[in-house]
């Protein structure tokens, strides 16, 4: 910060560095205040009324007015803003109304499991996603090319929650591949003490390894369907890339010089589109989050989508903004993270 | 002349020869490209069908009988019948129309709200600009899913919440580009000749700037409709959008969920619905993107 204040006696590269440092802080800060302002207007203007949200229908008078009080109801809008600002600046997300616990809590229990299986969903889509693309761009019109094509569309046009229930019908109940819904047998639930609240690698890192295979096989299933999602968009995106530097001369020139053509694919044209990669598949881990709701929902999994949609059938906007809340600032921070390291990794940005 | 050399004139003399004639030069590119020609198709066909639903369909979509509750499809049930024993074929056939009036309601409100505020920002600049885009890029850094979800759960669920829900999570995109195409026609020297001779700024953005955004907010808006199913589709899933007995796809997946593992057909047939719909419309999409941008041909 200080070289944004002392440009002139300071080389004037640290000065951009921290003038560009100091602009990234302010326009995350702003993107977190529309996000907090969104549950704000969403949670206190939009509901008719958002003391009886609270209390249900079935409230006295009394409490009607002691939980109207207690809400701050009564304060401007502005001050009210304010004060929920703090709240969440503090950690303080509210009591959820059907746990009973507050909120914040129940978020940090629920989210390792879906960060468990959006992780696993980003690595199946990478892995097969990028090397898809990557020969549909270089067999551009084949018959692979248009396979590619078309499943990669699908991933636009599949219903997540169908897909999940088709794979369930067929792999779990039809061949009986896979486990269930849920994230561990029942006969397992609890015998592995959470450490990092990722099943698998407190299970692995307690040598329980029964508990590890069938956590394994809960949750190849949900996470295969939303790598499929992912690697959609990943082998568009890695096809529409690959095809620009196809077409450059470099790459003509290179072909020319005799090198082989597995060479010029995979090292002279895959080699510049690494570092914009990098930002869609931050995007994709960041969409692959929010797609868990609906997976999770199916799943009956454990994790922030399902306490998500559990929370919106009890009508506790407590817990609902809460985990939009959460999910958001993810969101939000994986997209301003993969912003900055193709800032940093692209020599172009620095000139 | 023949209406060919009409169509294809280099010097059109009236406006509607020259809009026509970009018509038959779009349509033309759309011919040849295969995939395209199926999404006309598939959303021709979904116009059809909701518009003809009731002579189309071979039952009531809402009408029960006990008596042949979760048939499997054959020749007198195609698809089936659900757990009311509702012919299933019936209700997919209904349910076009309710999928038909989001995807149109959504449309015909973000798509509007987002040109103006693009056009707005894109035309004054300055502070406006600055206002209008910050709100923008907040919108569009919110995963919307979870935004449409947060939405329903205030507004209450039913369909056209829902349609409200999604339409606040799209328009921000169609004003990031309203704002792109009104940046390149702002300086343009037909603008400056029609600010000289005294229009207004409402009458240019109006008259002038808003038309010459409308063909790729045409393209964005047809590659949003698979989101927009998808997600609409999500909503009446976990129950938020339409309510029974109302034949909505998604809505109609949720009920067979029970069954799925027995009576495999109950969720599995709406879905192929809702995927050949959304397929439809990426198709098209797609191909009208290759016709109207010549920039984004691949």
């Amino acid at each position: 910060m200080a070289a944004t204040l002392r440009p002139a006696a300071l080389p004037a590269r640290l000065a951009r560095t921290g003038r560009g440092a100091a602009a990234f802080v302010l326009v995350t800060a702003a993107t977190f205040l529309g996000l907090l302002a969104i549950t704000f207007f969403i949670g206190r203007v939009v509901p008719i009324d958002p003391v009886l949200s609270v209390v249900g229908d079935r409230a006295t008078q009394e409490q009607y007015e002691a939980a109207r009080l207690a809400m701050g109801l009564d304060r401007p809008l502005v001050v009210q803003f304010a004060s929920y600002v703090g709240d969440v600046l503090r950690g303080d997300l509210g009591v959820s109304v059907s746990t009973n616990r507050p909120v914040a809590s129940d978020l940090l229990r629920v989210f390792p499991a879906t960060l468990e299986m959006a992780t696993i969903g980003i690595v199946i889509g990478v892995a097969l996603g990028v090397p898809m693309g990557v020969i549909a761009a270089a067999r551009q019109g084949s018959w692979v090319d248009q396979t590619i094509r078309v499943l990669a569309l699908t991933g636009y046009s599949v219903p997540a929650f169908w897909l999940g229930l088709v794979g369930l019908a067929l792999f779990y109940a039809g061949l009986g591949w896979v486990s269930g819904p849920g994230r561990v047998s029942i006969f397992y639930d609890g015998v592995v003490a959470p450490r990092s609240g990722l099943l698998l690698v407190d299970s692995a890192l307690a040598g329980e390894w029964d508990v590890f295979r069938s956590a394994v096989s809960h949750i190849v299933l949900p996470a295969a369907i939303l790598g499929f999602f992912g690697l959609a968009y990943i082998a568009r995106m890695t096809r529409s890339f690959m095809l620009d530097q196809l077409g450059q001369e470099f790459v003509t020139t290179a072909r020319v010089k005799g090198v082989p053509e597995w060479r010029v694919v995979w090292v002279h044209a895959f080699g510049p589109i690494r570092i914009p990669l990098i930002t869609v598949i931050g995007l994709t881990y960041a969409g692959l989050l929010e797609g868990s709701v609906m997976i999770e929902t199916v799943f009956s999994w454990p994790g922030i989508g399902n306490y998500l949609t559990t929370a919106l059938f009890n009508a506790d906007m407590n817990a609902v903004l809460g985990a939009t809340l959460v999910i958001g600032s993810v969101f939000i921070a994986i997209n301003r993270l993969s912003d900055v390291l193709y800032r940093v990794l692209d020599p172009r940005s620095r000139a | 002349m023949s209406l060919a050399e009409w169509l294809t004139t280099d010097a059109p003399a009236s406006r509607g020869q020259a809009l026509a004639g970009r018509a038959h030069a779009t349509a033309r590119l759309l011919a040849r490209n295969p995939l395209a020609m199926v999404g006309i198709v598939i959303v021709l066909g979904l116009v059809l069908v909701a518009a003809f639903a009731p002579w189309l369909a071979p039952e009531s979509p809402v009408g029960q009988n006990l008596s042949r509750r979760l048939l499997p499809p054959s020749a007198e049930h195609w698809m089936g019948t659900d757990e009311l024993g509702r012919d299933i074929l019936s209700r997919v056939i209904w349910g076009t129309r309710i999928t038909l009036m989001i995807v149109a309601l959504v449309a015909v409100i973000a798509a509007p709200v987002g040109l103006i505020v693009g056009a707005v920002s894109g035309y004054f600049g300055g502070w406006a600009d600055r206002l209008l885009m910050g709100l923008t890029d907040v919108f569009l850094s919110m995963p919307k899913l979870i935004l449409a979800l947060a939405f329903v759960a205030a507004l209450g669920p039913g369909i056209e919440n829902a349609v409200i829900a999604i339409a606040i999570t799209t328009w921000p995109a169609y004003a990031r580009i309203a704002r792109a195409e009104t940046l390149t026609i702002r300086n343009a020297e037909f603008v400056a000749a029609t600010r000289l001779l005294g229009a207004s700024h409402l009458r240019i953005i109006a008259v002038h700037i808003l038309p010459l955004c409308t063909s790729s907010m045409i393209v964005r808006v047809t590659l949003d409709m698979a989101g927009i199913i998808l997600t609409a589709a999500g909503l009446g899933f976990l129950g938020l959008g339409a309510q029974p007995p109302l034949p909505e796809w998604g809505a109609m997946i949720s009920r067979g969920r029970a069954f799925v593992l027995d009576q495999w057909w109950v969720a599995t047939m709406p879905g192929f619905a809702i995927i050949l719909v959304s397929l439809g419309f990426c198709f098209l999409g797609d191909g009208l993107r290759d016709a109207l941008d010549p920039k984004g041909r691949r």
